[in-house]
């Protein structure tokens, strides 16, 4: 080996034995398991039942229903995060002397972490709100939200937005700030008012932060399982299951390793092919800028 | 005059609105720490009010409940490890697969990217079975052990580390400075470490705390890996008192206040950096 070549190895073969051993492997053992009938305890055996858990999982109600409201899910807080996010990242890249202080508050849900924000939440959205009832006598609004199957599955949209709109904030203010002075001066030489110039010119020029922002919010919630885990725990009667918990509690509690792992890898199909076309989308967009 | 009057009285409701708005924000962490402090027969006759005492037993309860020192110390050592371990390994790679044009290094990189795909729910069951048959073969112990939880951080950190480093070094790393070092005498080692590594601060630092939020908060690996209470994590500790005292919520929220506590240490006293961090990233990513 010529000594090139042995700096290379010495330099790259480290992570890549890692990262081999830690996802490859596992992800191609996990194809493997997705064929075979197996409930996880080492002594008994794998059975091999070919693509049996595929034609399963297609007609397991309860994992179709949770793939739909993932996707109900993850289109509403789409539009919510991103909607907030913009919003925020406009007022706080505004002259306002407070703006920075609302930038330092407004991102610091994120960091908390989502199963941290699930408990806390399910204090606010449950004995919180039914005290507050019980205080204000307003017991339609203000009543255990996590015991009703709608409010609960709101409670969830709600933590999420909350968590995720001040991390898209920052990459809105990233990109309110890549726009030149000078554009925003011609905008106003010219007249455009406040709104004109919104939606003319700074929206528009926005567009690359925008596809970034909606493709993270898209790739976080579908994937969604602290939050759901903490808040409702998938309850009341299963009504806000999301798709990972499902996975989740088909191999591990129900210990149906195989089924589950076949389930997985759908997942990870519809994971790869929404990427697949986001990417897609974002390089023909950055070809015309 | 007029005009200027009624341009900074409107700007002062501005400013004024936007510090309401962001208080009732954070409210949901004003009411955890609030009721932290008060008796269960206070925090269920007014939830939103100051406690009229402060009550430490709580916090005292919680500590010991979830063995809240040795917990925390886990967290630190995985979280400081990993990412430093992520950081060198990364580092490294992404430098020589951009320094090395060759068609493998090119493979070796999409390889990287297209992995970043797989989500985790697909590969955690399968890295459980790994994890036990590598301990049953090796005779080392990779689940239930910290340092097996900082060997599988390496891993899922590997791509989005690689992809940082790399559109660094591409963009700005001068390769006339490498050239001089190696005429200077300097071996690719140190040609590495002492010329390049320092000039890839600024990616250094959005790795780190990208990578440090991440680990930190992290909860579904960890919950599956770290069997033993005495090496359990700040969310894995957290879930599990959850499920064992749900109903005492006052200690529950005392339990909460202090898990938030570090985070928003961290976060004041690193704001400009994670702000700046994250950014970065986001442009990148």
């Amino acid at each position: 080996m010529s000594m090139k070549k042995r700096w290379f190895a010495l330099f790259t073969v480290p992570l890549f034995f890692v990262f081999i051993v830690v996802v490859i492997i596992p992800f191609l053992s996990g194809v493997y398991y997705s064929f075979v009938s197996w409930d996880g305890l080492p002594k008994n055996p794998m059975k091999f039942v070919g693509f049996a858990n595929y034609a399963k999982a297609f007609a397991d109600t309860r994992f179709l229903n949770s793939l739909e409201r993932t996707t109900v899910f993850t289109l509403i807080t789409m539009v919510t995060v991103n909607v907030l996010a913009l919003g925020f990242a406009l007022v706080v890249t505004s002259k306002l002397r407070l703006r920075n202080v609302g930038r330092v508050m407004i991102f610091m849900p994120y960091l908390i972490g989502g199963l941290l924000l699930g408990y806390i939440w399910q204090f606010i959205l449950g004995d919180c709100m039914a005290t507050l009832g019980e205080m204000t006598g307003r017991t339609d609004l203000f009543f255990y939200w996590l015991s009703n199957k709608q409010f609960a599955f709101i409670g969830l949209i709600v933590v999420a937005t909350w968590q995720m709109a001040g991390y898209m904030m920052v990459i809105y203010i990233a990109g309110l700030q890549s726009i030149s002075d000078d554009v925003m001066e011609a905008a106003n030489v010219d007249g455009a008012s406040y709104w004109q110039a919104l939606f003319r010119i700074r929206l528009p020029l926005l567009m690359p932060s925008i596809t970034i922002c909606l493709f993270l919010t898209l790739s976080n919630c579908f994937k969604i399982y602290d939050v759901n885990l903490a808040l409702t725990g998938g309850g009341p009667a299963n009504a806000t299951e999301m798709v990972s918990m499902n996975i989740f509690n088909e191999i591990f509690a129900k210990s149906n390793y195989g089924y589950g792992q076949a389930k997985a890898i759908v997942f990870f199909i519809i994971v790869g092919v929404i990427t697949m076309f986001q990417v897609r989308l974002t390089s023909r967009r950055e070809v015309e800028v | 005059m007029n005009k200027n009057g009624a341009k900074g009285a409107r700007n002062a409701a501005a400013n004024a609105a936007l510090l309401v708005f962001c208080l009732m924000y954070l409210s949901p962490i004003y009411i955890i720490v609030v009721n932290s402090f008060k008796s269960r027969a206070e925090m269920y006759t007014n939830v939103l009010a100051l406690p009229q005492t402060l009550t430490w037993e709580y916090y005292a309860g919680a500590v010991q409940r979830m063995d809240f020192i040795n917990v925390f110390k886990n967290s630190l050592i995985v979280t400081l490890c990993s990412v430093a371990v992520i950081v060198v390994l990364c580092s490294m790679t992404a430098w020589m697969l951009v320094r090395t044009r060759t068609r493998l290094s090119r493979f070796l990189y999409s390889f990287l990217i297209v992995t970043m795909l797989i989500p985790f729910q697909t590969v955690m069951m399968p890295l459980m079975q790994e994890m036990n048959s590598l301990t049953k073969a090796l005779g080392i112990p990779m689940k239930n052990s910290l340092g097996g939880l900082v060997f599988m951080y390496a891993g899922f950190g590997a791509g989005m580390g690689v992809f940082l480093f790399h559109g660094f070094v591409k963009s700005s790393v001068p390769v006339s400075l490498e050239e001089a070092a190696i005429i200077d005498g300097c071996n690719i080692w140190q040609v590495f470490w002492r010329i390049v590594f320092p000039i890839l601060k600024p990616t250094t630092v959005t790795v780190i705390i990208l990578d440090v939020i991440w680990i930190w908060n992290d909860y579904l690996l960890p919950s599956l890996t770290l069997t033993s209470n005495a090496n359990k994590t700040i969310p894995v500790m957290t879930s599990l008192f959850f499920g064992t005292y749900t109903i005492e919520w006052n200690m529950a929220m005392a339990a909460l206040t202090m898990t938030i506590i570090p985070v928003i240490i961290f976060y004041f006293s690193a704001q400009k950096h994670i702000i700046k961090g994250i950014m970065a990233g986001a442009v990148k990513g």
